[in-house]
């Protein structure tokens, strides 16, 4: 991911067409930033912004004059003279399909309003494919071999990630039944920003899957807990335990909620947070994605120094009783 | 940055087999390294260190072969020695089908129920199996599992055991006897080699051939045998000829690849020869895993040296020092003659700083695969062969810009590659004057199944699909043909009245059908399509990567359509069931990153438009 330079040279732009509509952009941009410049609505889940694309999930799809195939929008670059459309029968075959297949095996109930919108406005319905499959024991899938898998005893339900939510720490929780495989934490974990590879895709085929070495709980693994996967997981797999929990008790209100920017006080990088506050208690900490310095990008204590700030009375209290010997 | 790594440790037995491979355990920069690593933390080093991460794969292997599994320890002393991430080696181990990640029996045997195999008595084989031990379960110090095509179809069936601290045998004719006899810990099995030419054994037959000329006939372990039977003088000829002249002479031949794309050879040596970036590497995909396909392991088993000198040609032309045989790691005895050939390459300077004294240095290293039939993809092979897991690239770039560890990359078939040694001797213009206008030279296809003779055969572009068929005497036992699977699973299937059809790119492609890889699967009438169909997309299924999601669920949902259809369980009627399946055939045709993915509907759409082997309307419609 190239980190804006405010003093390069302008850029040459290169002109294409979109739908037929005649469009410069700078070169080096990608069809899906041609897309956007002409303001047309293009459905993406793998890519963003502050991360390497991937170009993995193929919903944002495109035509190209002259192509065998279809291309991912999200990754390939503009040529001059390249006539691209985004709303043939074909393009809105794959993305619909794109979506069902997805909606068939994964969880997609937290994928937010975008995704939404996108499943509607081409028509997808995953359920024609039978109905997802009842959640796997916890840990069956991380057992699965590469290259063995076994006939379907019951071809009518439709084979689907779900499995227990992993909780095997205190500052967030992973819910891989809402897995798309975007490759989007492995980036942020790694090369993308945090350079700590924790967790990277194992397994292979619909057996793949996000995993730490050996599929050990996090507090074995390399994990620093600065919850960057979190900030860019697209589907709400990973979640800050927090929100988890509001969320099972059913007291998660994102419109009672307030963001609150701020700087963090930490230390002296000067990472800007973005605060989420209901009924006064700071329930999660974001950063956002075009910050100059975070590229959405924090560490454990701006992501969750917050969980000491709110829960201090809690915390005083104990050592209060811990304190005082009983009579 | 640092790793951070578990306390296990790893056994002396992993230890030695990875002294073996990388030499002394720690490396002299790292002094301390040992008690850092027992520390749980070692540091990273440099550039010198980040570049080993292309031995992870071999370096899994070595664990693999010595104790028949992957500790948490054993992964530990890798990723320590290599410098790769403990979470991103598991990646990488748990990607590939022959490597085992929890305490396993020693011997692990593969018992091919693919499609070549199935026709020939494999499933009465898994049963058999299965009344002795359940799969996958301890047997007694061995266990089995089934697997995907081991490119033994010609002595179906077939099996692979892998046996610890022992050679893996790879062996046809398979039964319950030969695999108990494999797996005996005291067993003196080897391979066989028994891989069948029958034009070759037939002195007749023989003077037309070309790609089989040596074959049978030359001693596959001998340098000097090679060269008693016309070895190293296309090499020779190639430097006289200097490196343009090379590959003027290959664009001249008109020589397509043989891997299945049918790209012209001598425009990819072009485009790499002039690239500006070094070095330039060149590539010999041997992974040869299209279920049905054998040309290249008789090739590697019976002529290995055919293939060192092509790939050393190639380098020379455009200016590659070194270059990679990818070989499947289902292929012991090629593997272990092409270790021999090379080795004795190197010795007598036909490898190495000055090769035949001419000023040019090229050397080769020998890369097993670890069973992933999408590394034979060529982008997912430059990726397993930097130590990651093998998932195609997005292309653009293409491989003759950036290819292995970025750089300019000429990747060719093997059976591609023995083709240059000809075309120098011919002269690009007399060879391109062998079969058709489009589809020059010799051609090797692989006949299996319900065939008299299966084996691997040399026709000219061109020749009738049935003229072939003759060849290999036609339909076993006489009976009746329902259909062959032409060029392998991502090919597709042809009628009995189609035997006219001539095997030439454009003859099949007019036909709606692709000669791929050369698979030539006879069928005959009593055999189940159906059944065929399923095993194809169970194969498609188990070897997506699964990184893109057309393919990743789309193979799987095309699964489950395909058994609804077979056990009358329909979700709707009949017909809705076969416009999903072209639904999911569409978006995996279209949207997919690579050819697996684009290919994982087409030999099931076949069988569906041609035979109806889904029958459309019955059942319960
Ligand atoms: C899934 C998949 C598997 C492939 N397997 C092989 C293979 O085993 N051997 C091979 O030569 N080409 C294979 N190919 C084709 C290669 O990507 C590549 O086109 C070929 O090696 C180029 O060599 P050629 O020009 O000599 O044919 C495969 C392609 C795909 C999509
Ligand atoms: S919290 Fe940070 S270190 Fe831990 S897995 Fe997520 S990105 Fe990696
Ligand atoms: S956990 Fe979230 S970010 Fe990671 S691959 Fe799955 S959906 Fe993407
Ligand atoms: S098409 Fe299949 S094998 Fe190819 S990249 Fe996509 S998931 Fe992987
Ligand atoms: S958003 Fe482009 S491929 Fe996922
Ligand atoms: S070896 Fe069994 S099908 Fe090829």
């Amino acid at each position: 991911m190239s980190v804006p330079v405010p003093l390069a040279p302008p850029r040459r732009l290169v002109e294409v067409t979109v739908d037929g509509r005649p469009v410069r952009v700078p070169e080096g941009s990608t069809i899906l930033d041609a897309c956007r410049a002409l303001a047309i609505d293009t459905p993406t889940l793998c890519y963003a912004p502050n991360l390497t694309p991937v170009n993995a999930c193929r919903v944002c799809v495109v035509e190209i004059t002259g192509a065998r195939t279809l291309v991912p929008a999200c990754s390939r670059p503009v040529e001059a003279g390249m006539e691209i459309a985004t709303d043939t029968e074909r393009v809105r075959h794959s993305r619909r399909l794109v979506m069902e297949l997805l909606g068939s095996s994964v969880d997609l109930s937290l994928a937010g309003e975008d995704w939404e919108r996108w499943t509607r406005a081409y028509g997808a319905d995953p359920e024609r494919f039978g109905a997802r499959m009842d959640p796997l024991p916890a840990g069956e899938r991380d057992r699965r071999r590469a290259g063995h898998h076994h006939e379907p005893e019951d071809p009518t339900v439709a084979e689907s990630v779900a499995q227990p939510v992993t909780i095997d720490n205190e500052l967030y929780v992973r819910d891989y039944a809402r897995c798309v495989l975007c490759y989007r934490c492995v980036e942020a974990c790694g090369e993308d920003a945090q350079h700590t590879f924790a967790i990277a895709v194992a397994g292979r085929g619909f057996d793949a899957r996000i995993s730490t070495e050996f599929a050990v709980p996090l507090d074995e693994s390399a994990c620093v807990y600065c919850g960057n996967c979190i900030g860019v997981c697209p589907t709400g797999a990973l979640m800050a335990k927090r929100e988890h929990d509001l969320r099972r008790e059913g007291s998660w209100d994102e419109s009672r909620q307030r963001i609150t920017t701020t700087i963090c006080p930490y230390c002296g990088v000067g990472c800007e947070l973005e605060v989420h506050v209901q009924d006064d208690e700071i329930v999660k900490v974001t950063s956002p994605a075009d910050h100059d310095i975070t590229r959405g990008h924090l560490c454990i204590k701006g992501r969750f120094g917050f969980a000491y700030v709110g829960r201090r009375d809690e915390r005083s209290a104990s050592r209060r009783d811990r304190a005082d010997p009983a009579p | 940055m640092e790793l951070h790594l578990s306390d296990a440790a790893a056994s002396p037995e992993e230890r030695a087999a990875l002294d073996e491979l990388l030499g002394p355990a720690v490396p002299p920069a790292l002094p301390d390294a040992r008690v850092r690593f027992l520390e749980g933390r070692v540091a990273r080093g440099g550039h010198e260190l980040a570049s080993r991460r292309t031995l992870l794969l071999p370096a899994l292997h070595a664990l693999q072969s010595r104790v028949g599994w992957i500790s948490e320890g054993g992964l530990n002393e890798v990723c320590a020695r290599l410098d790769v991430p403990p979470a991103e080696a598991y990646g990488v181990a748990s990607f590939y089908a022959l490597f085992r990640l929890e305490p396993s029996p020693p011997t692990v045997v593969h018992v091919c129920d693919d499609l070549a195999c199935r026709l020939r008595g494999a499933r009465e084989l898994v049963e058999a199996l299965e009344a002795e031990a359940p799969e996958d379960a301890d047997a007694g110090g061995w266990t089995w599992v089934r697997s995907p095509c081991l490119g033994m179809c010609d002595q179906a069936p077939a099996f692979l055991a892998q046996r610890a601290g022992r050679p893996d045998v790879s062996l046809g004719g398979a039964s319950l006897a030969a695999i108990r006899a494999a797996v005996a810990p005291e067993a003196t099995v080897t391979c066989a080699g028994a891989v069948s030419a029958p034009q070759a054994w037939d002195p007749a037959a023989r003077s037309g051939l070309r790609l089989l000329r040596r074959v049978g006939r030359v001693d596959p372990t001998s340098l000097d045998d090679y060269r008693a039977h016309g070895g190293y003088e296309a090499l020779r000829r190639a430097i006289e000829l200097g490196p343009a002249g090379v590959i003027r002479e290959v664009t001249d031949a008109k020589l397509l690849g043989r891997g299945g794309a049918a790209f012209p050879t001598g425009v990819k040596w072009r485009a790499v020869a002039e690239q500006p970036v070094r070095p330039h590497y060149v590539i010999a995909n041997a992974d040869e895993s299209e279920p049905g396909t054998f040309k290249d392991r008789l090739l590697m088993e019976l002529d290995p040296f055919a293939l060192v000198e092509s790939l050393t040609i190639a380098g020379f032309a455009t200016g590659a020092e070194r270059g990679f045989i990818y070989i499947r790691g289902e292929y012991p005895l090629a593997t272990e003659r092409l270790e021999l050939a090379i080795e004795q390459a190197r010795r007598r300077g036909f490898l190495g700083p000055d090769v035949m004294g001419e000023n040019f240095a090229f050397d080769i290293e020998l890369r097993r695969g670890a069973g992933a039939y999408v590394c034979g993809e060529e982008t997912a092979l430059f990726e397993s062969i930097e130590g990651k897991r093998g998932e195609p690239r997005n292309k653009p770039p293409f491989p003759v810009t950036h290819g292995l560890f970025g750089r300019p990359t000429v990747i060719n078939n093997v059976e591609t590659l023995v083709n240059v040694p000809l075309v120098l001797e011919l002269g690009g213009p007399g060879y391109a004057a062998i079969g058709t206008e489009g589809s020059t030279g010799p051609r090797l296809f692989c006949l299996s199944g319900h065939v008299e003779r299966p084996g691997v055969y040399e026709v000219e572009h061109g020749a009738r699909l049935g003229d072939l068929l003759d060849l290999a005497g036609g339909v076993a036992g006489g009976r009746r043909l329902q259909a062959v699977l032409l060029g392998g699973a991502a090919g597709g299937f042809v009628r009995p009245d189609e035997l006219d059809l001539p095997l030439s790119f454009e003859g099949a492609r007019a036909a709606g059908a692709t000669l791929g890889s050369g698979v030539v699967l006879v069928i005959d009438e009593t055999a189940d399509l159906g059944d065929l169909c399923l095993r194809i997309a169970r194969f498609f299924r188990d070897e997506s990567c699964g990184q893109c999601v057309p393919c990743r669920v789309g193979t799987v949902r095309q699964e489950e359509a395909l058994l609804r259809l077979v056990r009358g369980r329909t979700l709707g009627t009949r017909a809705d069931e076969h416009a999903r399946l072209d639904e999911l055939a569409r978006v995996m045709r279209d949207a997919s990153i690579c050819g697996l993915g684009q290919a994982a509907a087409q030999a099931i759409g076949s069988a569906v438009a041609k035979f109806d082997a889904f029958d459309r309307t019955g059942g319960s419609a």
